[in-house]
């Protein structure tokens, strides 16, 4: 258990954690923008109810993923300080930024939670807006950094010391496009299936109550049109993945041998020794279209990268695994829901859809950590590809088991308690409403 | 042709003063809210977290302008604070997270007194030790005992935020806060004659306290930090020393006779006065005596693109903040 081990160990589990929470809060306020959207047209007092018993979800969500995020902030510097007083001048300036697009969220939301009885609906929804935006925003700039640290760009290199810096082509690195669409449509889809599950969950108890009908129909939403998107947008990123970073798509993939016609492996297990995948299923072609969009081209393999620049080939193949069968699995829900709402015309709400959302909701939260354990643990063993190497970034601090056994508790300790507050919120989820009918 | 270097210097210690004025006072109001007693505490509790809980959000985000300020001004000051400084950073951080949890789930939980019981002694434990780490890591940034060698603190990880100046640093921020805390919520219990009178005598006796320390801490610092120890005492320090005094017997002045909106200019002016004439004395370190303004800077185009970005940015969020405050603090039903 070496000391960069833990700080990478606890980075991954602090991010983890984070991720959830900035998640919620980029596609919760707009799952609020459109249910009090949608009120001020119909004056439903249902969606009323639900924007308000939606935002109480947004503030405890809202106040842990500030927290959770100010800890990253300051992890950056207390693990990994050589990293930053590298990359500080030519990253700074999109972490600056995010902290204004935060900021203005943070503002905004105080004033949605609190300013319902003190302004117009229209400024409230308005106030709601610039929520979602805001957040939006911040998740887009802050992106660019982990897509510079895959694909850096904006400075050159003398005795190892960053010189000639451009913060602005740092922020507009080949890797960005890509990384912000596929996260930012990642957020709307987890959002909406894990917040569609949620609500299933009590309409399998109750299909009839209001608040969670309307509820569900506007997650559903969302979720649905983001997921076919999704998928798109990761063939896009694994086609400029083999580009940028030959050896996380041949991780991501358990592709050894360098070759033409490279088929698809899913599942199995690769083994690093005889560099080979025993068992899973082996689709010809597959990878070299999927990768460039020809099936005769050659894609790198594993064993022409050097040896010490190999990532955790069996945990990168295993997340993309499960991160793509996961997607899929939530299309194939979305699928089902069109067919119904075709059929019937009205919300799915069938017995076996919803327990399918039981399901789909978890998955897209696993699909999204699936998706980051791919991409970080597949830039590995770079913190900055090809510039620096995580374990010459670490803090030269020691102990560090003492404060990761601190911090995760204290994490399990938020968490147990978020799960408490939601649970308590939930069950009295649009309680205030009394559907006249 | 005024330094980008020193521009950005200049907003981070505005930051910093800022967050001070605004999140210092949320630290102090949990202060309070842990010192809570008689037959009243129920209703200082309550006042307490009904100023808080619309801004406590948006004032504690100015901590991570400073933070993300620094690493990207003056990136190997950053390093070297956070390497060095790892210990009391991780304290307040730890204390900070624990804080605003414990605030939101004291709310939006259960309800049952037993649970609103613990989380606010977390909440209130925690706003007491916050300020304490995070003051006695800006006190080590002056007493000279951080000296980085191949990345790593020559005089260990235990240097220069243990000694007696560093503590007293410490010490000094937790009274600050509480004393800027009781004066604003004097102003927030306006319709409480006897909430008033009590948020009155905590700011007295919290001021008196704010003094004594001072003088404790400057003392110490003639040995724990002697840069700063000589430029408060022989150059142009004890000019802001003497304004700072003014400033807070202007506070007594405006709580014994109850004129509270002066009392808090007063109360913020302290704030200011201290923390820019720390800044002043510091100048040009950022880590006495390794680390400077200059030194430390980030490339020219950084500090302009930077710069650029905050003035933009500042467009959106100046009318933001006023908008914000304007719905809670000034329109009152």
């Amino acid at each position: 258990m070496t000391n960069l081990f833990i700080a990478r160990l606890q980075m991954a589990f602090t991010l983890a954690f984070h991720i959830i929470f900035a998640v919620a809060g980029i596609g919760m306020p707009l799952l609020m923008v459109i249910a009090e959207g949608i009120y001020l047209r119909t004056k439903k007092p249902v969606l009323l109810e639900l924007t308000k018993s939606w935002s109480k979800v947004v503030a405890v969500l809202f106040a842990v993923g500030a927290v959770s995020g100010t800890v990253i902030s300051f992890e950056l510097g207390l693990l990994w300080p050589k990293f930053m007083e590298f990359s500080g001048g030519i990253i700074g300036l999109a972490f600056s930024l995010e902290g204004f697009a935060f900021f203005v969220e943070a503002i905004f939301l105080g004033v949605y939670l609190y300013g319902w009885n003190r302004i117009s609906p229209l400024a409230h929804w308005i106030s709601g807006l610039m929520v979602a935006l805001g957040g939006a925003m911040s998740g887009v700039i802050v992106l660019t950094t982990n897509a510079w640290m895959n694909s850096p760009s904006g400075f050159d290199l003398l005795n190892g010391k960053p010189i000639h810096i451009d913060p602005v082509a740092a922020i507009f690195n080949q890797a960005s496009f890509h990384e912000i669409l596929h996260m930012m449509l990642s957020a709307y889809v987890t959002a909406g299936f894990a917040i569609a599950a949620i609500h299933a969950w009590y309409l399998l108890k109750d299909r009839t109550h209001p608040t969670h009908r309307a509820a569900l129909s506007i997650s559903l939403l969302v979720g649905i049109v983001s997921i076919p998107l999704l998928i798109f947008s990761g063939d896009i990123s694994s086609r400029r993945v083999a580009e940028l970073q030959p050896a996380k798509l041949a991780a991501m993939e358990a592709l050894y041998e360098t070759r033409s016609s490279a088929p698809l492996v899913i599942g199995g297990i690769p083994d690093d020794k005889t560099m080979s995948v025993k068992y899973g299923i082996k689709i010809p072609y597959g990878l070299s279209i999927l990768a460039a969009r020809d099936p005769k081209a050659t894609i790198t393999g594993l064993y022409d990268i050097p040896r010490d620049e190999w990532p955790n080939t069996a945990l990168v193949h295993l997340a993309f695994d499960l991160m793509v069968g996961s997607g899929f699995a939530i299309l194939a829900v979305a699928a089902w829901a069109c067919w119904l709402w075709w059929k019937r015309r009205e919300l799915p709400d069938t017995t076996w859809f919803l327990r399918a959302l039981l399901v789909a909701g978890p998955m897209s939260v696993i699909a999204l950590e699936a998706g980051w354990v791919v991409t970080e643990l597949g830039r590995q063993p770079w913190i900055i590809y090809k510039i620096m190497r995580t374990a010459d970034a670490v803090t030269t601090m020691p102990g560090l088991i003492y404060t990761f056994i601190t911090y995760l508790l204290l994490y399990l300790i938020l968490f147990s308690v978020v799960v408490v507050v939601l649970r308590q919120h939930l069950s009295k989820f649009g309680e205030g409403f009394d559907d006249p009918s | 042709m005024i330094h980008p270097e020193l521009v950005v210097a200049g907003i981070l210690g505005f930051g910093l003063i800022i967050y001070a004025l605004l999140g210092g006072a949320d630290f102090g109001g949990g202060i309070w809210d842990l010192l809570a007693f008689g037959e009243r505490a129920r209703q200082h509790r309550a006042l307490i977290i009904n100023a808080m809980a619309p801004v406590w959000e948006a004032n504690h985000v100015w901590l991570i302008l400073v933070v993300v300020l620094l690493f990207t001004g003056f990136p190997p000051a950053f390093a070297a604070i956070t390497t060095a400084l790892h210990i009391p950073l991780t304290l307040a951080l730890i204390a900070i997270v624990l804080r605003g949890s414990a605030f939101a789930f004291r709310q939006y939980g259960t309800q049952d007194d037993k649970t609103v019981y613990i989380w606010s002694k977390v909440f209130g434990i925690s706003s007491l030790l916050a300020p304490l780490f995070l003051g006695m890591s800006l006190g080590a940034l002056s007493g000279g005992e951080i000296k980085m060698v191949n990345g790593t603190p020559a005089n260990g990880f235990f240097a220069g935020w243990l000694t007696p100046f560093a503590i007293g640093c410490g010490i000094f921020a937790q009274s600050m806060f509480a004393f800027l805390a009781a004066i604003y919520l004097t102003n927030e219990a306006k319709s409480d004659p006897e909430l008033q009178a009590d948020y009155r005598s905590r700011g007295l006796f919290s001021g008196v306290l704010l003094a004594v320390i001072a003088m404790v801490v400057l003392y110490l610092s003639k040995t724990g930090a002697p840069v700063f120890y000589t430029r408060m005492i022989h150059q142009w320090g004890p000019w802001i020393l003497a304004v700072t005094g003014v400033c807070e017997v202007v506070t007594f002045w405006g709580l014994k006779e109850r004129r509270f909106a002066i009392a808090r200019i007063a109360a913020a002016g302290v704030v200011v006065l201290v923390l820019s004439g720390w800044g002043i004395a510091q100048y040009p370190y950022l880590v006495t005596p390794g680390y400077t303004i200059t030194s430390s800077a980030a490339p020219p185009i950084t500090l302009r693109y930077l710069l650029i970005g905050l003035g933009s940015g500042a467009f959106i969020l100046v009318p933001s903040m006023g908008y914000l405050f304007k719905v809670f603090k000034f329109r009152r039903d």
